[in-house]
């Protein structure tokens, strides 16, 4: 690990350590606070779970400790073009999330009320007006809940905006810097690259997504994280018709319309290698995404499919991210293991790792994210979401 | 040890010699091709309704073709051979295939990518007008659906191809208004001592050259084209020479700056995975007969096949010596860099519509250094032909603008399908 000669020092107030969407957002606040903040990321800013995504803005179907999240989050959705100078192709279409038994719009009726809570709306749509309303609808649809001011984005566009606009107030991200080493250096942290950068800093943000689990290991707290590999497809630009963001109960299969005509769709899991250095589609599940695919919007048929791609993201058993401060370690923070659902939540993660940074403490309730609920479990791989309407892959 | 499991994905000139060199040495291949006959680009062979002799479609290289069809007919028969399948994925072991609508995964220990060449393309004003073709469509065109792409051709760019096509065109009664070659006359003369490595290929350069003035063929070298110009399609080229603005009416452009590998890469760096022909590097049909065969011979020596060694050096040989004729055709006929010179209103990226501005733009605002980024900001490269049409183009762009080595930028990732696919997929039992 060690071996690198160091070629270059520097001396910061943050080390962020991940240049997804979570570490670019944090370094854009924990800058605009005033701090010095260096951010290292090992390839491209939101290269993997960050650019890769379907690019759902969905609160809708989230467990239930994620809402308050979510719901602060589409408030930093709506104001981008201020924060970042770019909406992000974001299109507050609605977000319908169907059931196709009626077991599922049970469920969804059940999740509508438990949510109203939260404060977030869902409409609840029978098999008539569901269909009434979107003629495009397949005839497996009996029912949906429509989340009318969610929506989607472009998942490439996101990232490197916010690091467009951290780098213009002052942060410090290094692309293609991949971390060796990080540990505690007397009351401060040290962060190794094999580029030979060696950063000194008073707080460490672990925003690694997939790898975020080898820096919660560093630290002697281990985590027991999954790597994901979203699979991903998308159509030829066809006319516009697909009005919603659409996903279904049961999360296996989700798809859009964009501005261009495209469609994008997902469902299951792609190929991921164990070293983490690369990722792959499958076949068989992009075959079984597009057979779903077509039964949600039969239109669909004929339709060419132009390309497909995955990329590498971290999950916890529970499906819930890990965020918070360390229970080892003072002024590590960690935020990292959104399990297939960050995109949405990535704008105000950055918010609450700059809260945690700045005060100690965030106005979110983050009681659920703790690192330390894997404390002593030594395999939780089977733990079932605490949630049972949780979808599985629900970008 | 059982023998191990090998697929050839391309059956031109390479993959066909390395299938008959395999199953010399009594291993057997299952070759795909997409095409419905052997033979590949060069040698296509043409539908069965076809008439007329072998002379009158490959010229010169009426031997070879020949040739080469008769051993892929016998190969039939002995091997494996998959002719209109079309290989859109391959992952961990695996390559997924389409024929007729049905879907079959073919499982391997060695692949050869025998894949071949296409035009290498560069965007200027007009290039996505009605009417405009690759040198290499335009050679599809009279090899296998006997019709020229227009009443009044004119052919630009530069490359052997650009001649070739040229003369087939004239030999065919086709009408050609000029054939525009940016690069200058000087350049051929000054490659002439390493093109005579190969008298005979450089002799039929010559001919087919000679033989459009025959024809009464005007030829221009060292042209700077300004675009192609039309409504609704194509109405004239126009270009520079020297300092004077000149242009030629036209109904048809075929348009060809040499070709570049389908592979995008010189050497496979993945144990067991071969590359053979143009796909790897271009050589010509030639290098890609010898070099097919070189693969096959180097998987059978692996497989504890007798080594022969006689057959390795004497191919060894006559590639280098047709690596340094192909030495002399790039001094003769370098690819020249239009792409970091654009009026910026030029489409790049003719799938998605992006003009190289935008890409400009998209580089700036993003401090983009690297092809993916430079994807993924801009949308260059995402659509229907993921980037093999405008890649080329758009790394140039990019590498001027960033003032890198265009190695420095990168390329584009593949993704599957390489080919668009209709949904649904096929299954792939």
């Amino acid at each position: 690990m060690t071996g690198h000669a160091v070629t270059e020092r520097l001396r910061v107030d943050v080390a962020i350590v991940g240049g997804g969407i979570a570490g670019c957002s944090a370094a854009l606040h924990l800058r605009r606070r005033g701090l010095s903040v260096c951010l290292m990321e090992k390839g491209a800013l939101g290269s993997q779970a960050s650019g890769v995504n379907f690019g759902g803005v969905r609160q809708q179907g989230r467990h239930f400790a994620e809402l308050p999240l979510a719901r602060r989050s589409r408030e930093v959705w709506g104001r981008l073009p201020e924060l970042i100078g770019t909406d992000c192709e974001f299109v507050p279409s609605g977000h319908l999330k169907l059931a196709r038994n009626e077991e599922d719009l049970a469920a969804l009726e059940r999740y509508a009320a438990d949510a109203a809570e939260f404060g977030l709306e869902l409409e609840m749509m029978g098999r008539k007006r569901v269909h009434d309303e979107h003629r495009w609808l397949g005839e497996n649809v009996i029912g949906g809940s429509l989340a009318a001011d969610d929506g989607h984005a472009n998942p490439r566009l996101l990232t490197p905006a916010f690091g467009r606009a951290a780098r213009a107030v002052g942060a410090d991200l290094r692309e293609f810097t991949p971390v060796v080493e990080t540990e505690r250096d007397g009351a401060r942290f040290r962060v190794r690259c094999a580029t030979g950068l060696e950063v000194s800093a008073t707080s460490l943000v672990n925003t690694a997504g997939a790898w975020g689990g080898e820096i919660a290991a560093a630290f002697d707290e281990p985590v027991p994280i999954e790597t994901i590999a979203p699979n991903m497809l998308v159509t030829e630009p066809l006319p516009s018709f697909i009005t919603r963001a659409v996903g279904v109960c049961g999360g296996d299969v989700y798809l859009r319309q964009v501005a261009r005509g495209n469609v994008v769709f997902g469902g299951g899991d792609g190929w991921a290698d164990s070293s983490l250095e690369r990722s792959r589609p499958s076949s068989e599940t992009s075959a079984r995404a597009i057979e779903r695919a077509l039964g949600l919007v039969p239109a669909l048929q004929s339709a060419l499919v132009i390309r497909s791609w995955s990329g590498i993201e971290g999950g916890m058993p529970d499906d819930i991210p890990v965020i918070g401060f360390s229970s080892t370690t003072p002024n590590l923070i960690h935020a990292f293991g959104f399990s297939g659902h960050g995109f949405q939540l990535g704008p105000v993660i950055g918010i609450i790792i700059d809260e945690l940074v700045g005060t100690g403490a965030s106005t979110s309730p983050l009681g659920a994210f703790d690192i330390g609920r894997f404390h002593g479990a030594a395999d939780l791989r089977h733990v079932s979401a605490a949630n049972p309407e949780q979808e599985g892959a629900k970008r | 040890m059982a023998d191990p499991a090998i697929a050839i994905v391309g059956a031109g000139p390479a993959g066909i010699r390395a299938a008959e060199a395999l199953s010399r040495h009594g291993l057997s291949a299952i070759l795909v091709d997409e095409a419905p006959k052997g033979g590949g680009q060069i040698y296509r062979q043409p539908p069965d309704s076809f008439q007329g002799p072998a002379s009158s479609r490959y010229g010169f290289e009426a031997r070879k073709a020949s040739a080469l069809h008769l051993t892929i007919k016998r190969l039939a028969t002995a091997i494996d051979y998959r002719p209109s399948t079309l290989a859109w994925n391959v992952c961990n072991g695996r390559l997924d295939t389409l024929c007729a609508g049905r879907g079959e995964s073919v499982v391997f220990d060695i692949l050869v990518i025998a894949t071949g060449a296409m035009d290498r393309m560069l965007p200027l004003p007009g290039w996505t007008l009605p009417g405009v073709y690759a040198l290499g469509g335009a050679q599809i065109a009279l090899k296998y659906q006997g019709c020229a792409i227009g009443q009044n051709t004119v052919f630009l760019g530069t490359g052997p191809l650009l001649y070739l096509v040229a003369y087939q065109y004239a030999k065919a009664g086709a009408k050609i208004e000029a054939v525009l070659d940016v690069n200058p006359a000087h350049a051929k003369r000054r490659a002439l001592f390493a093109l005579a490595s190969s008298p005979r290929t450089l002799a039929k350069g010559i001919y087919y050259r000679a033989s459009l003035g025959t024809h009464g063929i005007a030829v221009e070298e060292g042209v700077t084209p300004m675009g192609i110009a039309g409504t609704d399609e194509v109405r004239d080229v126009h270009y520079r020479r020297g300092s004077v603005d000149k242009s030629v009416r036209c109904d048809a452009v075929g348009l060809g700056f040499g070709l570049k590998s389908e592979t995008q890469d010189g050497e496979s760096t993945v144990s067991g995975v071969y590359l053979a022909g143009d796909g790897a590097g271009i050589g010509g049909a030639d290098a890609a007969e010898l070099w097919g065969e070189r693969v096959g011979l180097s998987i059978a020596a692996r497989c504890g096949r007798r080594h022969d060694a006689s057959r390795i050096a004497k191919i060894d040989r006559r590639l280098a010596r047709l690596a340094r004729f192909r030495a002399g055709l790039e001094r003769a006929f370098p690819l020249p860099l239009l792409g970091s010179t654009l009026p910026d209103d030029t489409i790049l990226c003719r799938c998605e519509s992006i003009r190289v501005g935008q890409v400009k733009d998209a580089i700036r605002a993003f401090d983009v250094v690297e092809m993916n980024r430079m994807k993924a900001i801009s949308r260059v490269g995402m659509g229907r032909c993921q980037g093999r049409m405008c890649g080329h183009a758009a790394a140039e762009l990019l590498a001027a603008e960033t003032r890198q080595d265009l190695a420095a930028v990168g390329r584009l990732r593949g993704q599957p399908p390489i080919k668009p696919l209709p949904m649904p997929w096929p299954g792939t039992p």
